[in-house]
């Protein structure tokens, strides 16, 4: 099943959910080792292009989620979830969604102030446009930074959560997901 | 007699008065003044870049140029390569730690005439909170009127900061900085 069921997440859903975990848990790896990099080391230049790359795909691949997401079925919660936890779940998955986008802006906001283009591999550019407000490279930097370690808390929290319903109440909320 | 007491009175008095410096204000708002620097990148070429915002006042009297003084005040979060992620980098606290020393200053401490429009000023140089002595190469420009009713006087200076001397975290041996200052007498 390509697309999302009533009771489960289709193939599209699951490959975007995985592939996005992935990378973001990569990119956040990526991005702590980078920063400490120094000036000589070979990587201090190619690790840099590599984040901002796999950034600017995975803004691209939120993009498309959110559109398949709008036009798929919305699996209904498993039947034995409590109300609270139907409540948080939903919170969760919007504040996920919301610090992806928000991280990722902040990302091309630290690299796109001066008006340079972001390269993503040697495939294609994203136009900067330009300095938008006052010391735009560091305040971004900043929110980049923060919204990164919600974003990793949060996940998992998420994750957390996944293996309770799992190995805890043994229903099917990770299982769907799979 | 009485004509000579008053003309001898005078004379004395004109050599008693100190010579009048006049005070000057940086041109920072028409932007005629300018901090740039250069680095070393790895030894391959030079790497230039500049401090957008910067102040001071200085005064300066061409028939008694040792009575002359300065003042700079530069914006360290000005940094300007041309380059934002480096400008971010220069910032933090690997160099500039632009959050917690926000400003670098120049104070004059001697000046000499060196002859023919040259002149060296010693001062005291605070950068990243560390203050070292400064001497500024400086050649005089111009003098004189501009069209707009302002009277100006400009110069030129050369000096080298050695990295090593102010802390910071990351160092890449001498910048060599090349200055240009325009005053508005006040």
């Amino acid at each position: 099943m390509w697309k999302n069921t009533e009771l489960n997440y289709g193939r599209i859903a699951k490959i975007l959910h995985w592939f996005t975990a992935l990378t973001v848990f990569s990119l956040f790896a990526l991005g702590f080792w980078m920063v400490d990099l120094t000036y000589y080391s070979q990587w201090y230049k190619t690790a840099p292009h590599w984040h901002k790359s796999i950034g600017i795909l995975l803004f691209l691949a939120t993009l498309f989620r959110l559109v398949w997401r709008y036009y798929n079925l919305d699996p209904k919660a498993v039947a034995n979830h409590s109300k609270w936890e139907k409540t948080a779940s939903k919170i969760t998955h919007v504040t996920i969604y919301v610090l992806l986008l928000t991280l990722m802006i902040s990302g091309y906001l630290i690299s796109t102030a001066d008006e340079r283009a972001i390269e993503v591999f040697s495939w294609f550019e994203v136009p900067a446009l330009g300095e938008l407000f006052d010391s735009q490279a560091d305040i971004s930097g900043v929110i980049h930074l923060y919204l990164a370690y919600t974003l990793i808390a949060i996940s998992l929290l998420h994750a957390v959560a996944a293996i309770k319903h799992h190995f805890i109440d043994k229903d099917d909320t990770l299982k769907r997901m799979i | 007699m009485k004509k000579l007491l008053i003309a001898g009175a005078l004379l004395t008095t004109s050599l008693i008065a100190p010579s009048y410096a006049a005070n000057y204000t940086i041109d920072n708002k028409g932007a005629h003044a300018s901090i740039n620097f250069k680095a070393s990148h790895l030894g391959f070429s030079i790497l230039t870049g500049r401090f957008n915002k910067l102040s001071g006042t200085f005064s300066y009297d061409e028939a008694n140029i040792a009575a002359s003084k300065i003042t700079v005040n530069i914006d360290t979060s000005s940094i300007d390569s041309n380059h934002a992620e480096r400008d971010k980098h220069i910032r933090s606290d690997d160099f500039l730690d632009a959050g917690k020393f926000s400003t670098a200053k120049f104070t004059s401490t001697k000046v000499e005439d060196k002859g023919n429009g040259k002149l060296s000023i010693t001062g005291d140089f605070t950068l990243h909170g560390i203050t070292k002595s400064l001497v500024i190469d400086a050649v005089k420009i111009g003098e004189g009127k501009d069209p707009w009713g302002g009277y100006r006087v400009g110069f030129s200076g050369t000096a080298k900061v050695t990295m090593g001397d102010f802390g910071f975290k990351k160092n890449f041996g001498t910048i060599d900085l090349d200055l240009y200052i325009e005053g508005i007498r006040n």
